[in-house]
């Protein structure tokens, strides 16, 4: 790839990016979130088309104007988000889109499927709903779905994100298996032991330009990050000491089934105290968002669950279970929530920052209409303090980058002046800079005597930001440890066995 | 009722559910692609007037018009004119972006005020309200097999129709097969469900929208020839039937849940509904009118019960939702 | 950058423009439509080869031509206006209610039931119990869907479409009950003699009152949704369910609410319709209207003020058209075709507004 560009609107994704990829090479792509690592591949892989450069494959310039163009040069896509259809079998989501003249022999299609299989060292049912299987089978299948089409070059975006560490591993033997076989594979991350673990070459990007190539037994993490962020990043965060810390919230017993009537979280039980930022650590879809959004009153609850609310001062006690988010508020009860899905629920992307100020105080007031002055100075405030980059106050929030609608929706919850504050992956696709003010803003907040719940992805943040880590595996609690004193290590077998102990004796 | 009795509402059953039996695959196809359209009504005008336009035009250029090519002429015509009120919605909805709802609406007014514009003008052409008629053009789809006259009753219900009675049979039995058992259909179906995903498979998500769209629109529309040639027998009425059996078409979709074999049975007994009122005894015309809510009723009781259930597969999952690719 | 060779680019690309200008905006609003004209133009010169400039000026007659004809222009456009008001805070709830057509015939059942069994009322009370009984009788048949669709979140858009044909065959048999004179299978005119029960005449015009109540409703519509509390639910719900539970709005109360509001306004346009423009009621008394205005408020973007300008012009056309096609001896269907044409063009319209094409060979500006 020569001197690839790509611009949205305004921001330059790629800026004259020029990069070679290997035969037979494990190539990591490495940079920040939103440096435009996916974006590049993507325009490998036909999803985008690049505003100018060239792309050169085994010599030969061609253009990937579409998906289609991108197969048949041999180059297949693993996208962070699956791209399968649900109600299909992994057969009829391999065969998709290959060309077929009229009927679809899926035994055949099932034959190939265990051949390449059997190549590599998959485990996949060619008969089985992608609906029914799990996340770390639905990329296998994802795999073998490129590898079916004869992909040459392999692009896995973030595999590792939605993996156990086991899996994980599991997976980096499998890419070894593919670089034996002389695929050229390239796997983007932000992961650095990933990088120093897997791959043979790392490129770097930061900010959507181009920064320089290694090879990996040449370097190191430290330089790496250098070339990440570049400059030298404070790698730690700050953990005050909590202040005077009260139990605030007591969980007890609480139990969620989904639509289908599958238990989501069971029998969570746990004290939330004042002054201490308690994180949520577990892979993803372990239970988080249906702990955080049953405290919030957004979710049914199993009958014998509590969410018993402490008021401070008085120490009156109200059990928060059954209640819908307007009724919480009307006991007096400041809970705010910070959830996952920023636009989609926590705030109201056509409206201003003024109409989103009102979602939950648009009621105040007698009479019939709202009220749009203390809404408009607040979101004026927030505006200035976080400064966030908006063309102005009623500029739909659905149009600001990633970072300035979290400021804005942490900017609102904070605003509330919450005895609790949940907060639910609240620095994820942010840049550094915006995930440290975050983390600012979370620590002024403990140390106010806010009690914080935080769930996390990142490890590291969560070891270094949280007093207490609360480890969920498959929609249990496996354990709750001390945040200085745990190790990575324990959180990661935490996560993925419940009988931990006995795992790790 | 009487065997006899019930043999006729089996005929005019059938009779009716053929029109919205064609509208109901033609809009599973469409809506198999993600496209809701809602203009099924508007198509089956369309159809339906440019059959009978065409057939009259010629009958009255040719002095002894062959049964063949009026035949040809009018099928023909039918579908074609259906398949562009098709691609007028797939221009608005795939490349223009504009919502599916208020363009397939669009699409019925504009439907409905052509058919019966051009219906009108025909009319007054042929000399005045009621008198256009293309018997000729009509017979052929009207024949029956021979020998038909002389079965009993009940044999009748079962073998005396025209031909596109069965042919809506046989496009419903091709239609399963080909979503089911065709890389084609297969592709469709895929992204009907999930386009982004089908996008990345290498699929030409605005191709297979338009041709759906557009040859499923072609289909539904020979439900408004059905019915101008063979329920009406080769006339024209300014009384928006058509409109009326376009919406039940849109209503059958969910009533077979999107799969064409349910649309056979389901368009029968929706017919059976429809005319139920005639055959039992001692209504009077106000309370047959009461009756005649029936078929509307069945439905919203399965859309209730679909809803109540609230299975997984009731429907494409992008259904109604346009794709950008670019999108960010 | 001048390295682009080699494959094909495509032909064009589409961005999202990420401001337009108002002034830019209406500019191509106002080329669609006059290239919309130009098609009608086209086709009707092709169908009475009469030049397409006398077409519209003799449409302008048949729409203005005579104070008579203005004010039923006028009434017209107030009972477009006034459905499409109604159909507004559902559809800015994203709540697709097909079914104005059925609430128009409700609202317009009951009030002809009121003039039919209680002529002797005095005019006022016999006017309120009208009103009162078609605002009930419109947000009955609009709840239905919504008391579902809140529980169950059952297709609102196939149910209230289904409503209207139930309330087709209720208008039938009530037609069948009241007929006159008997085997006419129609009502005839209500109260032909004593007037009981129609809109009184206000400064000497007929529709004087239609104009008024309608246009109360409409502004009043534009505050409620700008300015009041149940307006900014109803803007939360529309947008995201799930930030309007966040948010502790209760979105099925909000359904039902707003589902009450919208049927009760298109009730009162039958009440408008029988009560004060055609003094009885037929399965055509909706005409189509309630359709027609979904689109009306859905081009307007819930703006009940852009609405009056488009129901005007949509009224405009119909009444044209009617004109023409009585001059040349064609039928009234030809406004149908005509406002399709026209809002193909409109709909499309938005997307001009709403992106930009690249064409190939137009890289060196995005330098």
């Amino acid at each position: 790839m020569k001197d690839i560009t790509k611009t949205f609107g305004p921001v330059v994704a790629n800026d004259k990016v020029s990069l070679t990829i290997n035969k037979g090479e494990i190539l990591s792509l490495l940079g920040e979130n939103g440096s435009g690592k996916t974006t590049l591949m993507n325009m490998l892989s036909g999803i985008y088309f690049p505003d100018g450069g060239q792309i050169f494959v085994n010599g030969q310039e061609v253009t990937i104007s579409s998906p289609k163009d991108a197969f048949e040069l041999g180059i297949g896509m693993i996208h962070q988000h699956f791209k399968l259809v649900d109600v299909f079998t992994a057969a009829e989501n391999i065969v998709l889109g290959l060309e077929g003249k009229g009927r679809l022999d899926l035994k055949e299609v099932g034959r190939k499927v265990r051949e390449i299989c059997d190549r590599y060292g998959f485990d996949v049912d060619p008969n089985q709903l992608v609906c029914d299987m799990s996340v770390s089978q639905k990329q296998t299948l994802e795999i073998v779905k490129v590898l079916y089409r004869g992909a040459d070059i392999l692009i896995l975006d973030e595999p590792t994100a939605v993996l156990t560490p086991q899996e994980t591993d599991k997976l980096f033997a499998v890419m070894r298996n593919m670089k034996a076989d002389g695929k050229a594979i390239v796997i983007i991350t932000h992961k650095l032991h990933e990088v120093m673990d897997v791959s043979d070459r790392v490129a770097v990007l930061r900010k959507g330009q181009y920064i320089g190539d290694v090879a990996t037994c040449d370097t190191d993490p430290q330089k790496l990050t250098d070339m990440m962020v570049g400059r030298a990043v404070k790698l730690n965060i700050d953990r005050p000491a909590p202040v005077d810390p009260q139990d605030r919230l007591r969980v007890e017993h609480l139990t969620v089934k989904d639509k289908e009537g599958v238990t989501v979280l069971s029998d969570a039980t746990f004290t939330l105290r004042s002054g201490e930022i308690l994180g949520v650590a577990g892979i993803s879809g372990s239970g988080q968002k249906e702990l955080l959004e049953a405290i919030a009153g957004l979710q049914n609850v199993e009958p014998g669950s509590r969410v018993v609310y402490i008021e401070p001062e008085s120490g009156k006690e109200h059990d928060l279970c059954g209640l819908d988010p307007l009724k919480i508020r009307q006991l007096g009860v400041h809970l705010s929530f910070v959830p996952e899905d920023r636009l989609g629920m926590g705030l109201v992307g056509t409206m201003g920052m003024t109409g989103n100020m009102m979602l939950k105080t648009y009621g105040r007031g007698h009479g019939p209409l709202v009220d749009r002055r203390p809404s408009s100075k607040l979101a004026t405030d927030i505006k200035e303090q976080l400064e966030v980059m908006t063309p102005g106050i009623n500029y739909p929030v659905r149009r600001l980058s990633g970072g300035n609608v979290q400021k804005v929706l942490v900017g609102r919850e904070i605003a509330a002046d919450p005895t609790v504050l949940m907060t639910a992956y609240a620095v994820r696709g942010l840049d550094i800079n915006t995930s440290y003010t975050i983390y600012r803003l979370l620590n002024e907040q403990k140390q106010k005597g806010v009690a914080v719940l935080y769930v996390g992805e990142d490890l590291d943040v969560l070891l270094e930001l949280a007093d207490r880590i609360l480890v969920l595996c498959a929609g249990q609690i496996s354990g709750i440890v001390d945040g200085a004193s745990v190790t990575k290590e324990q959180v990661g077998l935490m996560m993925t066995h419940l009988n931990w102990k006995e795992a790790e004796a | 009722m009487t065997s006899a009795q019930w043999a006729s509402l089996i005929q005019a059953a059938v009779v009716f559910g053929t029109v919205i039996m064609y509208g109901a695959i033609g809009e599973i196809i469409t809506e198999k692609s993600g496209n809701l359209n809602l203009g099924v009504p508007g198509i089956m005008y369309l159809g339906g007037i440019a059959g009978l336009a065409v057939a009259f035009l010629y009958e009255n250029s040719v002095a002894d018009p062959s049964r063949l090519v009026s035949f040809i002429l009018s099928f023909g015509a039918a579908f074609l004119a259906a398949a562009l009120g098709g691609l007028i919605f797939s221009i608005l909805t795939i490349s223009l972006r504009v919502n599916q709802n208020v363009t397939g609406l669009t699409l019925t007014i504009f439907g409905g005020g052509v058919a019966n514009f051009f219906g009108g003008s025909l009319n007054k052409l042929a000399g005045g309200v009621g008198q256009i008629s293309v018997a000729r053009t009509s017979s052929v789809y009207r024949a029956t097999l021979p020998g038909v006259s002389s079965m009993s009753p009940m044999m009748k219900a079962v073998l005396g129709y025209g031909f596109m009675v069965y042919l809506a049979i046989i496009l419903a039995i091709l239609a399963t097969w080909f979503l089911n058992r065709t890389h084609t259909g297969l592709n469709l179906r895929a992204v009907g469900e999930s386009p982004a995903t089908a996008d990345a498979a290498g699929i030409n998500v605005t191709k297979y929208k338009y041709l759906a769209t557009c040859i499923g629109a072609g289909i539904s529309g020979l439900g408004g020839l059905y019915y101008v040639m063979d329920y009406i027998k080769g006339t024209w009425a300014n009384d928006g039937a058509i409109e009326t059996l376009g919406w039940l078409a849109v209503a059958l979709v969910i009533f077979a849940l999107w799969k064409p074999v349910n649309a056979t049975w389901g368009s029968y007994l929706f017919g059976v509904l429809f005319w139920l009122y005639y055959y039992i005894q001692g209504l009077n015309r106000a309370s047959q009118e009461i009756f005649k809510m029936l078929p509307y009723i069945v439905t919203i009781a399965v859309l209730v019960i679909v809803s109540i259930r609230r299975k997984r597969d009731m429907g494409p999952a992008s259904l109604g939702l346009s794709y950008f690719r670019e999108e960010r | 950058m001048s390295d682009i060779h080699g494959g094909k680019d495509p032909l064009v690309r589409i961005a999202k423009r990420s401001t337009i200008s108002k002034p830019k905006a209406w500019a191509i609003r106002l080329i669609s439509l006059l290239l919309a004209l130009v098609v009608c133009a086209i086709l009707i010169y092709s169908i009475v080869k009469m030049n397409p400039l006398q077409v519209y000026v003799s449409m302008w007659k048949g729409a203005f031509g005579s104070s008579r004809r203005a004010w039923i222009t006028a009434r017209d456009v107030m009972m477009l206006l006034c459905i499409a008001v109604g159909l507004a805070p559902a559809f800015k709830m994203k709540f697709w209610n097909i079914g104005a057509e059925g609430q128009i015939l409700v609202g317009g059942i009951v009030t002809a039931a009121c003039m039919i069994y209680l002529p002797q009322l005095p005019g006022p009370v016999l006017f309120l119990v009208m009103l009162a009984a078609s605002l009930l009788a419109g947000a009955v048949w609009g709840v239905i869907p919504a008391l579902f669709k809140a529980r169950w979140n059952t297709n609102e858009t196939l149910f209230t479409l289904m409503m209207n044909y139930v309330a087709i065959q209720l208008t039938s048999f009530c037609v069948a009950k009241w007929e006159n004179p008997p085997g006419s299978n129609s009502i005839g005119v209500i109260n032909q003699t004593t007037h009981a029960g129609w809109f009184p005449s206000l400064f000497g015009q007929a529709y004087a009152l239609n104009v008024i109540i309608v246009m109360i409703i409409t502004v009043a519509m534009f505050f409620y949704l700008r300015d009041s509390k149940q307006g900014y639910e109803i803007a939360v719900v529309g947008e995201s369910q799930n930030t309007a539970r966040y948010a502790g709005i209760s979105v099925g109360k909000v359904f039902i609410r707003t589902m009450i509001i919208s049927g009760a306004i298109c009730g009162l346009a039958g009440f408008i319709a029988v009560s004060g423009a055609s003094h009885t009621i037929s399965t055509s008394t909706a005409g189509g209207r309630g359709f027609t205005a979904i689109i009306v408020a859905w081009l307007a973007k819930f703006n009940t003020f852009t609405m009056i300008l488009i129901s005007l012009l949509l009224v405009f056309l119909d009444k044209g058209a009617i004109e023409i096609a009585t001059a040349y001896n064609l039928n009234d269907y030809a406004s149908e075709m005509i406002t399709g044409i026209i809002l193909f063009f409109i709909l499309g319209s938005e997307f001009f507004i709403n992106y930009r094409l690249i064409f190939r060979g137009h890289h060196k500006e995005v330098e």
